[in-house]
């Protein structure tokens, strides 16, 4: 036992901080949960500040008729004049009379509805109970919380995807092992995913979430979860109870993260690493093709994480052992150090990694550090800027396509683009 | 509760940081959970400031709520404090803060802090973002104004006037500033001070000096004004100088108050809105539907220039802010209409539908719903976008700010000559919709669709192939309305098959 920890990595020093936190709240998962989900509706039931976050987050605006909505708490149901669960019945029947394809309504919990101690875990069952009895059976109600006292930023996914494991379907055939990819990715790399495990001979592989609530894959002991995300722990804690087990690798960014993942997926199944090797390597080959144009531009460049989506670590070792940039600091609200054993010991160790956030030490820290990048969230970018920072915003890292081989390069020039029009502007 | 899809404005403590944010001096500690932070980005991507909003939010959370968040404010207020220095500290609560009862203005006064603290009471399931900033601006102008500063005599010295209402995130405050302060000039009467836009806390003690107030956004600077009349016995203005009329209502009512001669201002030479509304180009303006939503002072004033200034038809009008409902019926009736005051888009877009306009003035949610319905759209009033802070000067206020309007609202129609254009070469084959821009070498156009041989186009359901053609030799940015008015004439009378005959009745029915 000491010889085998003797030649483990040391584990990095963590500097722990807490005070002014600039992250979003789970409620902002939504925003592309509902993308994703397309026969769900989220209803927020929470304040007009809930309201106002998701139309400010979602790009500002909405183009058309989003599936999420505020169920927005006023004096009235405060004071006690109106009754809450009532008032929570008849906005969601008034909603369901208007979208009657729904077929999954979450009730997501927020900051007040949760001080208030609105109980939303029995509004979901009684409205549950009420709507089974509808012609062609009902929508599903659920409920989670995506409040800020509960949840920062990627934990709302997390919330959200562990209400949906209890119903998820035991496996008809318990015998056979099953894949399940959990963590929402966009639709067009789930399909290119999707090719490479049939390619790798891997049947039926399962998605959590599915893009039709209707057709949730399967749970059990036959399960074997391949996270896309790092963010999922509560979610793969729900898996485990089911008798899930995770499979341990680096998450699916750049080309050995890609790889990686895929192998681990490949050897839970006893596939050739010969067979392996030949499915992975066009794929793997195209995408160091596609990050050769960043390189250049990143090598040897200093980069700094502010606390965001806790995509942060696994960013830092693609960008550093794929890219060579020199992480400073990596921030991150949460540190799971199980689900990043893979991740953590590739970080180059002079990287300083921070769970927590005081912002103003940490600005006082990047204003220090001079790193020549600094990733962060909107409300800070233009003011970094201004004093004389390159930024990139966190915000893209989570809404746009970065998984995967084919993303690869797209991922590497996203870092890539502010330092480039550094180097261009004039002005 | 209250179901909302999109709301027009945020929460009060938004209105509050608006007030801090636009003023220099001033810092604010929003006790609020974690998450709260969203809000910095309006102001630092929208508006794109360069600096953070002067606000520390305590960002509570689960853990905190078992403890002492009292404590935890207290630190973020004294941190606060010792790092920003400011000459005067807000302190206020968010919706989740405010159930929790912490009492951010006792515990700040505990803390016997050397600048003023001013604590705000922002009710926040009760009130939205204006009443926020307006009581914010109140609160501040109470605590800060000093009553032994006034304006004393007039004998050797310019009118002095403060403008009030100019705010971080307003729609084109910046410029209007700059244009009212003009105005002014030519009047010859000078400018106190800007408030909040631009003003310190040393600033607000002096507001006495002025001679009286203009009040720019009744909005968020009626309030601070009324308290100003009752405690210096200022007067105030609160005409709102957008449009021709407008202004020079605004230059009469300034120049009797302040006794000047109010002729250098009036002979503005560079207001080019009339001579552009009179030319025969903008004929075409004449009878336009013109369907106006957004906050009451924008939208009355946007009624008042479409129907005296421009020659439209206003066919709806309405607000989002209830606290200016009165306002916004009066201006209603001088429309003969029934305004439409609610926070409810979706009541807006169907109001939108019902009226069938051919431009629609109005916030950034309005401009996605005409978007929608195909209509011409322009955009008059917060809230904002990041579209809404051009880099160029673009005022709506004063002489230049009738100009932009002119421009903006005009703009998204097609204009007269290109109207009469389009009438005339309708037949020819390079001239339409279905072929590009001529100018153009085929090559860089894009395919034209592959349709397969018959040249003839399929009739809609109900529309005989003959009627189906003459529709098409209709100019293509009026075929959509020639359609659905022919279609619901068609409804309306009982026909089910459109034929030439009904497409000319409702042609005739519809004629104005």
């Amino acid at each position: 036992m000491i010889g085998q920890a003797d030649l483990a990595p040391p584990a990095p020093a963590v500097l722990r901080e807490r005070g002014q936190r600039e992250v979003f709240c789970g409620l902002t998962g939504i925003v592309w949960l509902h993308r994703k989900m397309q026969d769900a509706f989220f209803l927020v039931v929470g304040s007009r500040t809930c309201a106002h976050l998701l139309q400010s987050a979602a790009g500002v605006m909405i183009f058309a008729e989003p599936r999420f909505a505020t169920a927005i708490i006023e004096e009235r149901d405060l004071a006690g004049i109106a009754d809450c669960q009532d008032e929570l019945d008849r906005i969601a029947l008034q909603l369901l009379e208007r979208r009657p394809e729904i077929r999954t309504l979450f009730l997501v919990g927020s900051c007040p509805s949760e001080v208030i101690k609105l109980d939303l875990g029995m509004a979901a069952q009684r409205l549950d109970r009420h709507l089974a009895g509808r012609a062609g059976g009902g929508p599903r109600v659920l409920h989670y919380s995506g409040s800020g006292i509960e949840t920062t930023f990627t934990e709302g996914e997390d919330a959200c995807l562990a209400a949906l494991v209890p119903h998820m379907p035991a496996h008809e055939n318990a015998a056979a092992p099953q894949l399940l990819v959990v963590g929402t990715l966009p639709d067009i790399v789930e399909d290119q995913f999707q090719r490479l495990f049939a390619e790798l001979g891997i049947p039926a592989v399962g998605w959590l979430p599915a893009r039709r609530l209707a057709d949730l894959p399967p749970a059990g002991p036959a399960t074997r979860v391949l996270l896309a995300q790092p963010f999922l722990g509560e979610t793969m804690r729900a898996l485990q109870d089911r008798g899930a087990q995770r499979l341990d690798a680096l998450f699916p960014f750049g080309a050995e993260g890609t790889t990686d993942w895929l192998r681990a997926a490949a050897d839970a199944f006893g596939i050739s690493p010969m067979h392996v090797n030949r499915v992975v390597a066009p794929g793997r080959e195209r995408a160091k093709r596609a990050m050769a144009h960043s390189h250049d531009r990143l090598r040897g460049k200093r980069i700094t994480f502010l606390p965001d989506s806790q995509l942060e670590v696994p960013l830092a070792r693609f960008l550093s052992s794929e890219l060579g940039m020199v992480p400073v600091e990596v921030g991150t609200p949460y540190l799971h150090r199980d689900l990043l054993a893979r991740e953590l010991p590739l970080l180059p160790p002079a990287t300083r990694i921070s769970e927590g956030q005081h912002l103003e030490r940490q600005l006082d820290r990047v204003r220090a550090d001079r790193p020549d990048l600094t990733v962060c969230g909107l409300g800070l970018a233009n003011p970094l800027e201004a004093e004389g920072f390159a930024t990139k915003w966190a915000i893209e890292l989570v809404f746009s396509p970065i998984h995967g081989f084919e993303q690869a390069g797209d991922l590497a020039d996203l870092f890539a683009r502010p330092l480039r029009r550094r180097d261009i502007l004039r002005v | 509760m209250q179901l909302a899809v999109w709301t027009y404005e945020g929460p009060p403590h938004v209105g509050a940081m608006r007030v801090a944010t636009a003023m220099e001096g001033v810092h604010f500690v929003l006790h609020a959970p974690q998450g709260d932070t969203y809000a910095d980005l309006l102001f630092t991507m929208i508006e794109r400031r360069d600096r953070r909003p002067p606000v520390t939010y305590t960002t509570f959370q689960a853990r905190d709520l078992g403890k002492d968040t009292a404590a935890l404010l207290q630190d973020a207020i004294r941190q606060a404090a010792a790092r920003f220095a400011p000459q005067a500290l807000l302190v206020g609560a968010s919706c989740t803060a405010e159930l929790i009862q912490d009492d951010p203005a006792g515990l700040a006064q505990a803390l016997d802090l050397s600048c003023p603290v001013i604590p705000l009471e922002l009710p926040s399931y009760q009130r939205k973002e204006n009443w926020g900033a307006a009581e914010t601006f109140y609160r501040m102008v109470r605590a800060l104004a000093d009553p032994a500063v006034r304006a004393g005599p007039r004998e050797g010295r310019r009118p002095l006037a403060n403008l009030l209402g100019p705010c971080a995130l307003g729609f084109r405050h910046r410029d209007d500033v700059v244009e009212v302060v003009k105005l002014l000039d030519s009047l010859g009467i000078g400018v106190n001070c800007v408030a909040p836009l631009g003003a310190t806390p040393a600033d607000l003690r002096d507001l006495g000096r002025a001679d009286f107030n203009v009040v720019l956004y009744p909005e968020i600077g009626a309030e601070a004004a009324r308290w100003l009349g009752r405690t210096f016995g200022q007067s105030t203005i609160d005409v709102v100088p957008i449009g021709i009329g407008a202004t020079n209502d605004f230059i009469q009512a300034v120049a009797a108050l302040a006794g000047v001669d109010p002729a250098p201002a009036l002979a503005a030479p560079g207001a080019r809105l009339p001579w552009w509304s009179r030319s025969v180009d903008s004929t075409y303006l004449t009878g336009k539907r013109v369907f106006i939503f957004g906050d009451a002072t924008h939208a009355i004033a946007a009624a008042r220039i479409a129907s005296e200034e421009l020659g439209f038809t206003v066919c709806g009008l309405g607000c989002y802010n209830r606290e200016f409902a009165r306002e916004m019926r009066a201006a209603a009736a001088r429309h003969g209409l029934d305004p439409l005051i609610t926070d409810d888009h979706l009541a807006v877009e169907a109001a939108i539908r019902t009226s069938a306009p051919e431009l629609v003035l109005g916030t950034q949610m309005e401009r996605h719903i005409a978007k929608r319905l195909g209509l011409a759209c322009a955009v008059i009033s917060a809230p904002v976008h990041v579209q809404d802070f051009p880099a160029r000067h673009s005022p709506q206020m004063g002489f230049e700010g009738a100009n932009v309007i002119f421009d903006t609202w005009v703009h998204p129609l097609v204009m007269g000559l290109e109207e009469h254009l389009l009438t005339m070469f309708r037949d020819d084959f390079e001239f339409s919709d279905v072929a590009g821009p001529s100018h153009l070498p085929p090559a860089l156009l894009p395919a034209p669709p592959q349709v397969p041989a018959p040249a003839e186009p399929a009739a809609a359901p109900g529309w005989t192939g003959e009627a189906e053609r003459e529709l098409r030799k209709i100019p293509f940015f009026v075929r959509n309305k020639a359609r659905a008015n022919t279609e619901r004439y068609a409804a309306l009378h009982g026909r089910t098959q459109i034929d030439l005959a009904t497409l000319y009745d409702a042609k005739a029915h519809y004629a104005r």
